[in-house]
């Protein structure tokens, strides 16, 4: 979230697409309510369901799954037409007015450098044109041909209201209320929150709907306002913490980036993410990325990151490739990895395509499981009729199964949707032999150090060196590690201005990532959580809940990343001279010498607005861009494509172009492609999703919750249900060209049948919280029919639209 | 077992007087159910599990979100979903927990005839003391809204208790404070009239003309009522009545009819009383006996069928 919880009661108007808040965080609805009941807000749901959210909604606007990009490129052309957009917002604190070179180029919905073959484009072309000075060369009158503001007038005039009802099968006029009602919040004293989930990143393009609808809170100015922004709903408890930390692949903490194989060159590796100040008088934050290096360097290796090895800069492994769960499970699949640890994961049930993941777990030589119950993928080789029909004298994987600890038997942080970091204190002591998670990594390693240490290895110094300072070595605490993620000095740190004055003594908490230093005096294992546990102790456990300003800034409650900052790019709340837009929700101002208010400032604190900085101090322009230069894989505006297994024949954007019926730049391994089905064969259209009821798969070991939602069922509309000749109750079997599932028909008119391209669609909805372990009725993997291809740029699989064939049993 | 702290105001089938001394001072209380704000999510019906302590079976899914199927002995609130296409072509999901009202003036009260099974409480909860339920099921019959349900387990009668062991304490009911969107609340009935005089006029301001209060005067209003956007169609929320009364047998039983049926089970066991000065024994011979048992067998089998 780039606000957090507690603000969308802040909200005048509520849009909820791409998720369903009311369903899959109910707790957290709690503040759409608020912001209905004591601001009057409007709720708007766009879903290809009628959903609980939707069920308390003041409008719901049906969309076909996966079109999300051409209902939210409508609005822009909406907004843009009806000049429906906070001009000095825009011209301000966007890139709106920066021209583009001049060989960038779109046609036929695909833009310049595209390799057809290689699936990918050369994006150098997809950049700012840069002046003599240095910097990017602007128009304020917004008259340049290549300005962006024209660019992407140009780019989203083709999104019509027509185009809209054709692709989305959403009726014309209910597209218009919602783009009116959207309009409304240009105001600078309205403002428009959107709560978004799974529901647009587990598409093919789902980066891309995100983006789409940040761009649009920018052209209405709702992006660092309170009651504003774009709020991602984490899923998991924590998984915002996993990002954080950096447990993607290619990420280090902090959202630093691991260095590619080609980057063997350390200042190399630094320049290309010290980002150089594109605009004059740019702070461009990431100028300070070596200091965030370092001190996690030293952090992970201690004494033995030094100036001399480049502060354990070859201790990092150097990627050839993206090791996202998809390209693992290909690798598994050929019989390239021996062993995988599963740790708080169940990946046959979570990730596409069942069957190849059943071979590909059969192909491992061992499989180590840390979790705290059975899961499906513990029991993948166990035969459970059609459910699981494996043979198990085929399997010859050795399976681990060692028991964890669940979140209420530990000490620890969880960082919500809102980037607080909450600490939690052990409820209850567990169950039998169960161990932390901390204490089962922790007796790994100290086992293979010590088989390093006896045995030697290729290159055992990663291992040999790394900094383990822990009280006790094989169960590290979860303060210690909060503290050293969090960091401290490692010598007496002195102000650069007055070297005689110590502002920060060897050994002490450091109280921010300001004091964080790149000669390897501070220690900080994730930047961004610096201060989380300062000097004055554990700031995460604090629970004052006093909101002395009554819009719901309590920064007294736990810590907030990045700084207790509670409302990112908040500056962007203020006009160019630091006056509230809005006063009646005053973030921070401008009082003649410093900013300060209700939030932490996202600035420099002392920086006079006259000066020009932006308000968007981590980009190196210091603007909100609606071009995103090489920063997505599929081109720089938003552009829709077809979901790989679609109902249409060709994109309607783009009829004449085959490349562009899907995302152009999408990796698909050879067998995933030939997996996908055709529309002659599964005609109708699914989409998977969460119930309140369950929380996916361990639920279903609860009895309370198998009490409440016990057995698996699809949802399908009345119209469908009529044709197949299926009423409510009965069970129908749901197939995908990789497999099929019976399961009982909840027949509903919430799922409508829409016409689109002039056909009628079909949706079919199909709930995950089924499984073969467990106390409800046992079930088939969802993830039995769904598609193995990811987003081009996060490679998260496209879980929300595919097609199946539905039938009666 | 009566509560210390509240006071019992009215008893099933018991003519002693009622204590009148602690008057319900501070109000009664209400639960006040928004169908406008609930998401339908199911936690007050976990949240009423596990308070009470009781869990139903993990049953089927019968082609609807409503689980489990039915209220019962062992869920004593319940998640209605109802699909509504209004006039103007938009589809509400409409979704009503269901579960006891809390009349004003209970039917099942009036009906029961075993002393003390039912109570009603001075702050207006009605409560089933099942140590004195006699399983009989006239309570079930007694209820406008079809609330109580007997268990095959014990043949008692069961349902919402308003939570009243904790209200007694000064708490709100498990289900209150369960809700994560407010569409439960919990006070004093006269504030639970006000609050939901601002909910409704938010209400029409969304477009809902016909929304209002259900508080129906047939029972003499009840202790937990709801918020509706059609206040005009109850019967769109899973059936709601939208009338209710107590049923014209219970009422007639109870009523007008009492002092006839006693005067006719008084004359009954004066005419016993001669019989028995006059002519003496009834003895039983053995073709009594063997029709007795013919009759018996007849009712078993279907049973034995079921």
């Amino acid at each position: 979230m780039t606000n957090h919880w507690v603000d969308i009661k802040n909200a005048d108007i509520v849009l909820i697409m791409g998720g369903n808040a009311a369903e899959a965080h109910p707790c957290g609805f709690k503040w759409v309510t608020e912001a209905k009941a004591h601001n009057k807000a409007r709720l708007i749901v766009v879903d290809p369901r009628f959903t609980r959210s939707a069920s308390v909604a003041d409008v719901y606007c049906p969309i076909r799954t996966g079109t999300d990009i051409v209902f939210l490129g409508g609005v822009m052309n909406h907004l843009l037409t009806e000049d429906k957009i906070q001009h000095e917002y825009v011209k301000n604190y966007t890139d709106m007015t920066f021209i583009v070179r001049e060989d960038f180029a779109f046609a036929d919905g695909i833009y310049s450098g595209y390799d057809a073959d290689k699936h990918s484009y050369d994006k150098s072309s997809w950049d700012y044109e840069i002046g003599a000075d240095g910097y990017v060369k602007v128009d304020p009158e917004l008259k340049h041909p290549r300005c962006v503001y024209q660019l992407m007038r140009k780019h989203y005039a083709r999104y019509t209201p027509e185009m809209v009802e054709r692709v989305c099968g959403t009726p014309k006029e209910k597209f218009l209320q919602v783009a009116e009602m959207i309009g409304s919040t240009s105001t600078p004293n309205r403002a428009m929150t959107v709560m978004y989930a799974l529901g647009w990143t587990q598409h093919s393009i789902g980066s891309q709907m995100i983006r789409a609808g940040a761009m649009m809170q920018l052209l209405l100015g709702n992006i660092g306002v309170a009651g504003g922004g774009m709020n991602a709903l984490r899923g998991h408890s924590n998984i915002q913490g996993l990002t954080d930390l950096g447990l993607m692949s290619n990420l280090l903490p902090g959202y630093l980036t691991l260095p590619n194989e080609k980057e063997q060159d350390y200042d190399k590796y630094i320049a290309a993410r010290a980002y150089k100040p594109l605009r004059p008088n740019q702070l461009s934050y990431w100028q300070n990325y070596n200091k965030f290096y370092v001190s996690l360097m030293k952090a992970w290796w201690g004494d033995a990151a030094t100036p001399e090895n480049r502060w354990g800069y070859d201790y990092l492994p150097k990627l050839d490739k993206g090791y996202d769960m998809l390209q693992t499970f290909e690798l598994m699949s050929q019989g390239k990895i021996n062993g995988y640890i599963c740790q708080g994961f169940n990946p046959l049930a979570s990730s596409p395509n069942k069957a190849k993941m059943n071979g590909a777990l059969a192909k491992l030589k061992f499989l180590v499981i840390m979790d705290p119950l059975v899961t499906e993928t513990s029991e993948f080789w166990r035969n459970f009729g059609e459910h699981n029909d494996v043979d198990p004298a085929k399997i010859a994987t050795e399976v681990f199964r060692l028991p964890t600890t669940c979140f209420a038997e530990e000490d620890g942080a969880l960082v919500n949707s809102g980037r607080w970091l909450q600490w939690h204190w052990k409820g209850a002591e567990p169950p039998g032999e169960a161990r932390s998670d901390l204490q089962i990594m922790g007796e790994l390693f100290t086992r293979l150090r010590a088989l390093y240490k006896s045995d030697g290895g290729a290159y055992p110094d990663p291992i040999m060196k790394l900094y383990w300072p822990y009280v006790m070595p094989n169960s590290p605490s979860a303060d210690e590690l909060a503290k050293e993620y969090s960091g401290r000095a490692l010598k007496d740190l002195t102000d650069p201005k007055n070297p005689s004055q110590v502002t920060r003594k060897a050994g002490e908490q450091l109280a921010g990532f300001a004091e964080l230093r790149d000669d390897g005096s501070t220690l900080s294992g994730c930047w961004i959580y610096c201060g989380a546990w300062g000097p004055s102790g554990n700031l995460m456990a604090r629970r004052d809940n006093s909101d002395p300003t009554g819009i719901g800034q309590t920064l007294n409650w736990a810590f907030a990343w990045p700084a207790n900052r509670r409302v990112m790019y908040n500056r962007a709340s203020c006009d160019p001279s630091g006056k509230p837009f809005n006063p009646a929700r005053k973030l921070i101002a401008w009082n003649g010498t410093t900013w300060g208010g209700a939030d932490v400032p996202d600035y420099k604190v002392d920086e006079d607005p006259s000066l020009g900085m932006g308000p968007f101090i981590m980009n190196a322009d210091g603007v909100g861009r609606f071009f995103a230069r090489g920063g997505m894989a599929e081109g720089p505006f938003p552009e829709h494509y077809e979901p790989f297994e679609t109902p249409l024949a060709t994109n309607p954007l783009s009829p004449g172009k085959a490349e562009a019926l899907n995302n152009p730049a999408a990796r698909v391994f050879k067998d995933d492609r030939a997996a996908f089905g055709k529309v002659a064969d599964f005609p109708h259209v699914a989409t998977t999703y969460r119930l309140t009821e369950h929380f996916h798969f361990w639920t279903l070991h609860s009895r309370l919750n198998a009490i409440m939602q016990p057995q698996q069922f699809v949802e399908i509309g009345e119209v469908l249900a009529k044709e197949l000749g299926i009423a409510g109750g009965e069970q129908v079997k749901v197939s995908s060209n990789r497999g099929y599932l019976k399961a009982v028909a909840v027949v509903t008119k919430r799922l409508r049948t829409l016409t689109v391209d002039g056909k009628p669609v079909h949706t079919v909805g199909i709930p995950i919280h089924a499984g073969f372990t467990g106390l409800t009725k046992p079930g088939y993997l969802t993830n039995t029919l769904t598609p193995v291809v990811g987003d081009a740029n996060s490679q998260t699989p496209e879980f929300k639209s595919f097609l199946v064939k539905v039938e009666k049993v | 077992m009566p509560l210390q702290s509240l006071d019992i105001i009215r008893r099933s089938a018991t003519t002693t007087p009622s204590p009148e001394v602690r008057g319900s001072y501070s109000g009664t209380v209400a639960k006040l159910i928004d169908t406008t704000k609930c998401i339908g999510c199911k936690a007050c019906q976990v949240a009423c599990m596990e308070w009470n302590d009781l869990r139903d079976d993990v049953g089927i899914n019968f082609g609807s979100y409503q689980n489990p199927a039915d209220l019962s002995d062992r869920s004593w609130t319940l998640m209605r979903f109802s699909e509504y296409e209004n006039p103007k072509g938009d589809l509400e999901w409409l979704i009503r927990k269901d579960g006891c009202m809390h009349c004003a003036d209970p039917g099942c009260l009036k009906a029961c005839p075993s002393p003390g099974a039912i109570v009603q409480y001075s702050n207006g909860i009605v409560d089933f003391q099942e140590e004195n339920c006699i399983g009989c099921g006239y309570c079930v019959t007694g209820c406008p809204f079809n609330i109580p349900r007997i268990s095959k387990r014990d043949k008692k009668a069961y349902k919402c208790t308003l939570c009243s062991d904790r209200v007694a304490v000064g708490m709100e009911p498990a289900c209150i404070k369960a809700c994560p969107t407010g569409a439960l609340v919990f006070g004093t009935k006269e504030d639970m009239k006000e609050h939901a005089a601002e909910r409704i006029e938010d209400l029409k301001s969304r477009g809902f003309d016909k929304a209002g209060l259900y508080d129906p005067p047939g029972v003499g209003g009840t202790h937990v009522m709801y918020v509706l956007h059609h206040a005009d169609q109850p019967g769109l929320y899973a059936g709601l009545v939208a009338e209710p009364r107590i049923s014209p047998l219970v009422r007639l039983w109870k009523g007008r009819a009492k002092p006839v049926s006693l005067a006719i089970m008084a004359l009954t066991a004066l005419a016993g009383f001669f019989h028995f000065v006059r002519v003496g024994r009834n003895e039983v011979d053995e073709r009594d006996e063997a029709a007795a048992r013919a009759s018996m067998d007849a009712n078993r089998k279907p049973e034995a069928r079921a």
